[in-house]
């Protein structure tokens, strides 16, 4: 949780999500706050779906969460998290910074398990299936929920080696030409085939950042996993290179669900068809993102958009 | 007069310099009221004479106690007899000591004649005659010093900057001392190393098959110049540094895997200030160890299994050389772990990789420079300790592979050479600094090749 | 897009070996990490178990009579030549009266160490009214009655294999059944010198050699280590000689310890002069070994310092010296005084350079000053290790345990002034 986003609440003198820090427990029973003049409250927000406003459900949901909790040590990091996410659809998580997006995207495919002090509570299910049960080897589910980062992180590996390293950790390919099969068709879906097919010797690390997270998303897809979780996928590239991601976000959009995490509403707005608005660990409001831009049924969703809140 | 009373005396004259470079500062300018008058303050002039007293004087007697006993020496010998002054080196030299040894009342090895007893009262009559001339000179320079300061010292004397310009060379000369001492390990080494070359070629130290340093102890007996052929000593030190490598480089590296991906936090916090022990433990403890309790235990355990075992093996050296590097190995390694940023770590779980993957496919690759900069150091660590080797290991130059048998290594023949009394330019001798030449140069690449892949590697990800 | 369904299948198939795979792994992680933790546990339990008995001594209850016929037959007391062994060997006698033979006389007069003579001898020095009289005294047994009363050597073995002889250990034992053997505190560990008989010899003139030589090396090396290090990170132009300076001192600290050693013999010895055997060369080489980890600690901790503080000082006008000795040098000083606590222990342990500048030679004095032929603590380890006799391997042990517990003395005074002193900025 960062100062600056709750100085600004006060700032706004709109303090409807309890203002307390977020070390401390929340507190559910709080009364609604007598200055807030807004019909959502943050105090019920946490304690039933339907108080997230708008729509968590969605027609063909393929991901589910409920009751989603998340402490990193005594810090509740989220809270009370219910949300749908539908196959292939690319569905964006939005958010002033700390308010748990991320955190919120890497309990979809277990990566907070490598973090020693983190608790995930609740109940998360990929098709139907519970992932935090204890059957489930997290191998497996990574390899169905794949993920790209923030920043472009390819391995000190040949560009080769790079895409092909999922697909040999998992035993996907009999043979090598159905790895180069998969290696090639993976850089040719994220549209860096025509760029790199001369040099694929070469080390992932010399190309353009740009270059660089398209050669994670291939080697993302070349799992061929379900869902790809993407973590700010363009918050270090500059906007030509973002551009190509995100049109390559609207291809990969046919096969796979895309839950993007992204700071920025206009990336939001062209890429996503649905979208969640975070808040401090709470999940405020969800819904189709030509609603959520025009007409926002939160306050705390609109002051977002329009730009009063970080 | 004794060089401590010499030096006290200094001191004392340092102080009242001192206080005669201060008070003249605030005299010149009428009072601590008015010392802003000075351009430095006062306690700065009082420096300045001090500069002034301490520098030329310490100096003299440096380089007086330097070349002193050299200097009297030669007088001694130029005043001895014609017949003694015509003996060879090492003739000359025993003379010399048993001068020496009389004039300070040692034992002296031969007959006391009369020639011998004039030279001792010449020795000591010329020593006291040099102890009396050094102190009268050093105290005198450090007068005439200070008063010359003293003198020069004016209102608008920039005092300050002289006295840290002092300073700054001061502190220069110290840095340079690690410079001198390369230059001096050099020196030392390489001059009689090249004595050596010139009784033994090179090219039978450094291909020879045998090694059996036992020179003649009457100069007239033939052919008993001892062999140097050194290459039993260097694939005995690679024996045994293969040994030590192949116990601390996996296990130092599974250690650092193993406490930096697995262990809890709390077990990191107790298992990791215990391999630092591990690290302080003097080596010549572990040699008493290795001889005393591994090596029986490697025979018995040899001989259970059917091996004809040497109580001085090499495997009972290297095995206990192999675990006082571990902790040496997985601290490089731990550092060149941690240094891999975390997202590769993440780009390789988010794909689905085990953990024991994410290391061993993505994680060591990368952190492989530093790792293998780490091993060379160890390696250089190996090859040059000597205490483990010299009490565990034999004093055999056995040319072999077999790490059952007994095998030599340069540093054990370093120290077997140079311990106890020795003829300084003996062939057997002068070997040591040969070998010390051999073992300088080897570790300095080592070291240099491992701190650069070190460097370079923590480089790439800052 | 392929099928979802046999890229899950083909996951999970190899699912169960990459488990395996990671379990030994995670195990192997652990068996190496035991293997050190082992060690050390192994080490110190057979350390313990060896060197805790040296630091007591077996001594026999004797009744002596001082007689001045045997003691001073001319009438006066010769402290040089008077026979007080023989005072010794009558109360033996005294005790084993049906002893009569040549050789089974020397076999009961080896039961008692040869510092029984120079005990009496002490006091009758002490006390000269006591010439004439009986005393009853108890006096250190033999290394070898030692062993056997503390149980290191098996009566039960062939008497040829062992030191001491079926009668002896007879008499060892009619004197346990009276009441005359008895074992405490080991004084003579702690203030004799070295001796070839292990019952005599102590560490003390170790230690003393092992402190002179600390005293010059933290004379030398700190003052030089802390200007040098202040140099490099406050002054020295970034320039070629400075690089060469750095990899130097990097290359220094990972040198062999013996090569130190051979620069001490030839420079030190052989060109300047100094005295063999001496704590002062012995020093003076310790410094130049310890130098680099001084100075390397040293800069760390300037670069602790934070720049603030600096410029702080640089703003109200004050030299750069003058920065640096007020207020860099104050605050950087923890850093610089346990890394010297660190390099003044690594010292403390070497002993292979020592070697080569005849610091290993068998020195009973104990040194009385920093040019006095003298030993070092661990080389005395080495020394005794060397001893055939069983009684040496004891107190090898025990001159181990002293050596390690000064060791993690220094050790945690450094640990103490990091945690006291240490800023967070």
């Amino acid at each position: 949780m960062t100062m600056a986003a709750m100085s600004e609440l006060d700032v706004n003198k709109e303090p409807p999500v309890s203002p307390a820090p977020v070390e401390e427990p929340v507190d559910t029973t709080r009364k609604p706050d007598a200055r807030s003049p807004h019909r959502p409250v943050s105090g019920q927000l946490t304690e039933l779906l339907d108080e997230t406003v708008g729509n968590v459900h969605c027609d063909d949901p393929f991901m589910t969460a409920r009751d989603v909790n998340v402490y990193y040590g005594d810090n509740h990091a989220i809270r009370n998290v219910n949300l749908e996410i539908g196959k292939k659809e690319v569905i964006a998580l939005i958010g002033p910074s700390g308010c748990g997006k991320s955190t919120f995207l890497r309990c979809l495919n277990r990566m907070n398990d490598s973090i020693d002090t983190a608790r995930v509570t609740g109940d998360i299910r990929l098709d139907g299936m519970d992932i935090y049960s204890k059957e489930l080897d997290p191998v497996a589910l990574r390899a169905r929920v794949g993920m790209v980062f923030q920043k472009a992180n390819p391995f000190p590996k040949s560009i080769y080696d790079n895409v092909a390293y999922g697909p040999r950790i998992h035993g996907l390919a009999a043979d090598r030409a159905e790895l180069d099969n998969i290696v090639h068709t993976s850089l040719e879906r994220a549209g860096l085939l025509q760029e790199v097919k001369d040099r694929l010797d070469e080390p992932g690390t010399g190309l353009s950042g740009g270059q660089q997270q398209r050669l994670c998303i291939a080697r993302t897809i070349a799992v061929n996993p379900e869902v790809i979780l993407m973590d700010e996928p363009c918050s270090a590239l500059d906007p030509i290179a973002t551009a190509r991601i995100e049109d390559l976000m609207d291809e990969l959009s046919e096969d796979y669900a895309i839950v993007i995490v992204t700071h920025s509403m206009q990336q939001a707005a062209r890429v996503s068809k649905r979208v969640a608005y975070f808040h401090l660990g709470l999940l405020v409001e969800v819904d189709e993102t030509d609603r959520i831009f025009t007409n926002p049924q939160h306050k705390l969703t609109e002051d977002y958009i329009t730009g009063r809140i970080g | 007069m004794q060089n401590t009373t010499l030096i006290l005396l200094l001191g004392a004259m340092a102080v009242v310099a001192f206080y005669f470079g201060r008070s003249r500062s605030l005299a010149l300018v009428g009072g601590a009221s008015k010392s802003a008058a000075l351009h430095s303050l006062p306690g700065y002039y009082g420096y300045f004479t001090v500069v002034w007293c301490l520098l030329p004087a310490l100096a003299l007697m440096l380089l007086w106690l330097l070349f002193e006993p050299r200097l009297v020496v030669a007088f001694v010998v130029s005043g001895l007899p014609d017949a003694e002054r015509q003996m060879t080196g090492g003739e000359l030299n025993l003379l010399v000591n048993n001068i020496q040894n009389l004039a300070s009342g040692d034992a002296v090895s031969g007959e006391v004649d009369s020639v011998l007893r004039a030279a001792a009262d010449r020795y000591n009559e010329i020593s006291q005659w040099s102890r009396r001339l050094l102190a009268v000179l050093v105290l005198g320079i450090a007068g005439l010093g200070a008063t010359y300061a003293w003198r020069r010292i004016q209102p608008d004397l920039r005092a300050r900057n002289r006295v840290e310009q002092v300073i700054l060379y001061l502190l220069v000369a110290a840095s340079s001392i690690a410079i001198l001492t390369t230059v001096g390990i050099v020196l030392s080494v390489l001059f009689e190393a090249i004595r050596f070359f010139q009784k033994v070629p090179l090219t039978e130290f450094l291909f020879g098959l045998n090694w059996s340093p036992q020179t003649a102890i009457r100069a007239d007996q033939v052919g008993s110049s001892g062999s140097f052929g050194a290459v039993p000593l260097f694939t005995g030190t690679l024996l045994i540094t293969a040994i030590a490598m192949s116990v601390a480089v996996p296990i130092g590296l599974m250690t650092a895997i193993y406490l930096a991906e697995y262990s809890s936090a709390r077990m990191r916090a107790i298992a990791k200030p215990l391999l630092e022990i591990l690290a302080g433990i003097p080596t010549v403890v572990y040699g008493f160890f290795a001889a005393l309790t591994v090596a029986p235990w490697v025979r018995r355990a040899g001989e259970g299994l059917g091996f004809e075992v040497a109580s001085e093996s090499a495997l009972a050296a290297g095995l206990v050389m192999g675990i006082m590097i571990i902790p040496l190995v997985s601290s490089l390694a731990d550092d060149a772990i941690h240094a891999v940023p975390s997202a590769m770590r993440d780009g390789a779980l988010g794909l689905g990789s085990t953990r024991s993957e994410t290391m061993t496919k993505v994680i060591l690759p990368a952190a492989l420079p530093g790792i293998v900069g780490g091993v060379l150091l160890a390696v250089s660590r190996a090859i040059g300790e000597t205490m483990i080797v010299v009490m565990a290991a034999g004093l055999a130059a056995n040319l072999t592979a077999n790490p059952f048998e007994a095998v030599t290594t340069v540093t054990v023949q370093i120290v077997t050479l140079l311990v106890g009394d020795q003829e300084f330019d003996s062939a057997k001798t002068l070997a040591a600094f040969a070998l010390g030449l051999m073992l300088f140069l080897v570790t300095l690449c080592l070291n240099i090749l491992g701190l650069r892949f070190v460097r370079k590697y923590r480089e790439q990800y800052d | 897009m392929k099928d979802a369904n046999s890229t899950r299948m083909k996951v999970e198939a190899g699912l169960q070996r990459r488990r395996r795979k990671e379990r030994v792994f995670q195990l192997i992680g652990l068996l190496a990490t035991a293997v050190g933790i082992v060690f050390l546990g192994v080490f110190f339990f057979s350390l313990i178990k060896q060197g805790a008995s040296a630091f007591e001594q077996t001594h026999v209850r004797l009744d002596v009579e001082m007689s001045s016929e045997a003691l001073a037959p001319d009438g006066e007391l010769d402290l040089i030549y008077a026979d007080f062994d023989g005072v010794i060997r009558s109360a033996l006698r005294n005790l084993f009266p049906d002893v009569t033979g040549r050789g089974d006389r020397r076999e009961l007069n080896q039961l008692v160490s040869i510092a029984a003579g120079y005990q009496v001898r002490d006091m009758l020095v002490e006390d000269p009214d006591l010439l004439g009289g009986k005393a009853t005294i108890w006096v250190p047994t033999s290394a070898n009655v030692d062993m056997l009363v503390k149980g290191k050597i098996d009566p039960g073995i062939d008497e040829a294999m062992r030191p001491v002889s079926n009668q002896q250990i007879r008499w060892v034992d009619q004197l346990e059944t009276e009441g005359r053997i008895e074992t405490r505190f080991n004084t003579a560990l702690f203030t004799n010198g070295d001796s070839r008989e292990p019952e005599l010899a102590g560490i003390k003139g170790a230690l003393m050699g092992s402190v002179y030589m600390l005293l010059v090396t933290v004379a030398l090396a700190f003052p030089i280590g802390v200007a040098a290090a202040i140099y490099l990170e406050e002054f020295a132009p970034k320039n070629r000689w400075a690089d060469l300076i750095e990899v130097n001192i990097n290359n220094l600290a990972a040198v062999p310890s013996i090569v130190f050693g051979l620069l001490g013999l030839a420079v030190f010895i052989n060109w300047m002069g100094l005295p063999r055997s001496a704590p002062l060369v012995g020093g003076l080489v310790l410094s130049l070994l310890t130098l680099p980890v001084i100075i390397i600690a040293s800069r760390a901790a300037i670069q602790a310092v934070p720049p603030s503080i600096r410029q702080a000082a640089f703003g109200l006008g004050a030299s750069r010296m003058q920065v640096v000795f007020h207020h860099i040098m104050p605050l950087a000083l923890p850093g610089m005084l346990t890394g010297t606590i660190i390099g003044m222990s690594r010292a403390l342990g070497e002993s292979a350079p020592l070697l080569m500048i005849g610091m290993v030679a068998f020195i009973v004095d104990v040194p009385g000053g920093f040019t006095d032929p003298a030993t070092a603590l661990p080389v005395q380890v080495f020394l005794w290790a060397d001893s055939p006799e069983r009684a040496f391997a004891e107190r090898t042990s025990a001159a181990i345990i002293v050596l390690l517990g000064f060791l993690l003395l220094m050790n945690l005074t450094a640990v103490i002034i990091r945690k006291r002193m240490e800023r967070k900025w």
